[in-house]
Order: C-alpha cells, then structure tokens, then sequence
C-alpha cells in the first residue's frame, strides 16, 4: 500500500479537482451565457429530474440489481408520511424503521 | 445575510431540524464510509481527507470501493466523476444560490444532492441561499467527522443495512422533492426519467443512468 500511496492520493486529488470543475461549470455558464425562457425553465426542472431518477435508483438498486424489497417500502412509507406533509424527522424515522424491521422478518 | 446568525433567523425552525436531520444521517453513513475504508486496508487520514475535499458521497464510496478491490485508481477516478457529472446540471438550474465574491468558492464545494434539494425546497432566494449555505457546511463537517470517527471504530459499524439507513437517503430527498412535482410538466419528465433510469441502471455503470433520466425532459416537446 506504501508504494502505492502517491498513486492513491494523485487520483483522490484529480477527483476532488474534478468534481470542483464539475460544481463550477453550470454557475459560471449561467453568468456568462443569458438563456432563453423556455431553456431556464428546463435547467430548473432538470435538477428536479435528475433528483427524482436518484430517488428511484437509490431506493430500488444496489449495483445492477435489485435492492429488496425491504428499502424501497421504506421509503414508500416514508414518501407517503411526506406527502401527508408529517415532519421530516417523522418521515425519516418511519423509513429507516420500516426497512430495518422487514430486514429483521425472515 | 452576512453572517450565520442571520441565517438561523431566515430559516423556520422545520428547516433548521431538516437541515440537522440531514447532516445526522450524513455523518452515519460517513461512519460506515470511514468503517469500510479502513477495514479495506486504507490508512485512517484517506477516507476523511478524501471526504473534505471530494466531499461527494457516492462517487468516494465507488472511488474506495474500486481501489480497493486492486482496479486502477484512475479508473477509480473515471467511475467517481461519471458519478458527480450531475453537479453540472445542478449548478446550472440553481446558479443563484452560489454567493457572488469571495464566498463563491466555498459555495461551489458545498453543491451537493441534500443542498440543491433544501435550496430548490425554498420559497425565495434569501431562503434559498441560507438554507444551502447552512446545510452545505453542516455537511462539510459531518461527513469527514463521521469518516474519521468510522475509521477510528474499526469494523462494527460498517453494516448500515440493519438500521434502514440506506432508506434515509432517498427518503429525504423524496420528502424534499414532492412540492415541486406538484406541477404537471415536470412530474411527468420526472416519472419518465425515474423509469429510464431504473432501466439504464441494470446496464450501465453508475451515474449514467441518473444522467440518462434527463431526456424525460423530452416529454414536454412530445406533447406539445
């Protein structure tokens, strides 16, 4: 592992750059470039897009493969707890324990 | 706006349990980041160093995760960057929220899902700023902490499966994301993008298909 370390810590260094450029890119675009209306509102629910796939894959994927059904119900139980806008506190609680305990059931 | 205090008094006290809920639950499954690097064989400063300045959950998760299994770091590093690829898309439906001047380089590293999803939860632009601003740093500290106190812990903490943890994260986000599926347009690019994802991600490695879930935006042309 010694020999490899300045390897190791070049590449941990080249994706924290990375992704610094990656979080620059889109403000320094937005205040160079004015963009028509229809193209604004796009890139507004692009995030709401990109967030709502990440809530699908990370609920329902582990790798290329299903991830059980015991996260996705939780987090059911706890989208719906939102959607009868319970607190978030409520809503996180009921999901982690609603996965935890099917995890538990044989 | 020009200190921390200001924004305690901009943010409503849901928001602030939010924004504390989400830095718990980072730090947790930084725990478990720190617990599975050095369990890898890492030394203890990488999953914390690596957490302060990478400061992007998944794409270190996959970056240990490929190093330590013998793949090529920079391979590592490839499959790390397809993963935050979505920052770009971020920064550029909120560009507001990244104060002008000196604070513009800190604000840029706090771009994270849990900030842009507080911020875009957020009825105006000084709220908006606030609550990204708070969350941002929230995180800044919670996630190497939780790095640093899971690599202290050694292995029994490394299975955050047995708590639901795993279900906190798309819980939150979800719970953060259902005001602005209120709108019809939207909602119906989301759910296409949410099912081209779920497809993708059997083939594709990760970060794609997230990325992939954009052309649901198409659906707007196709009706119209």
């Amino acid at each position: 592992m010694t020999g490899n370390r300045v390897l190791l810590v070049s590449a941990m260094l080249t994706l924290a750059a990375g992704t610094f450029v990656f979080r620059l890119v889109g403000p320094l675009l937005r205040s160079r470039v004015e963009f028509p209306p229809l193209a604004r509102r796009l890139l507004e629910s692009a995030a709401v897009v990109l967030l709502t796939a990440l809530v699908a894959t990370t609920a329902l994927t582990q790798g290329h493969d299903f991830a059980g059904y015991a996260r996705p119900a939780g987090v059911a139980v706890g989208g719906l707890l939102a959607w009868r806008k319970a607190p978030i506190l409520v809503v996180v609680i009921a999901a982690a324990a609603t996965t935890a305990l099917l995890r538990l059931a044989p | 706006m020009t200190d921390m205090r200001s924004a305690w008094r901009t943010l409503d006290s849901d928001l602030l349990r939010s924004i504390a809920l989400i830095c718990g639950s980072v730090a947790m499954v930084g725990v478990s980041y720190g617990a599975s690097a050095v369990a890898a064989g890492f030394p203890l400063w990488l999953p914390v160093l690596t957490g302060a300045l990478v400061l992007a959950g998944s794409s270190e998760f996959l970056f240990v995760g490929i190093t330590a299994a013998g793949g090529n770091p920079f391979a590592a590093v490839a499959a790390g960057l397809l993963v935050n690829a979505r920052h770009v898309p971020y920064g550029l439906a909120l560009p507001e929220v990244i104060e002008p001047g000196w604070r513009r380089l800190l604000g840029t590293h706090l771009m994270n899902d849990e900030t842009v999803v507080l911020a875009l939860s957020q009825p105006d632009l000084v709220r908006k700023r606030a609550a990204y601003r708070l969350c941002g740093l929230g995180i800044l500290i919670a996630w190497p902490l939780g790095a640093f106190l899971g690599s202290l812990g050694g292995t029994q903490v490394r299975d955050t499966g047995a708590f639901g943890l795993d279900a906190t994260f798309p819980a939150v986000i979800l719970a953060l994301i259902l005001p602005a599926l209120r709108e019809r347009v939207t909602r119906e690019a989301a759910l296409v993008g949410a099912a081209i994802a779920l497809v993708a991600s059997v083939y594709l490695p990760a970060g794609l298909p997230e990325l992939l879930a954009l052309s649901g935006l198409l659906i707007r042309f196709v009706r119209a």
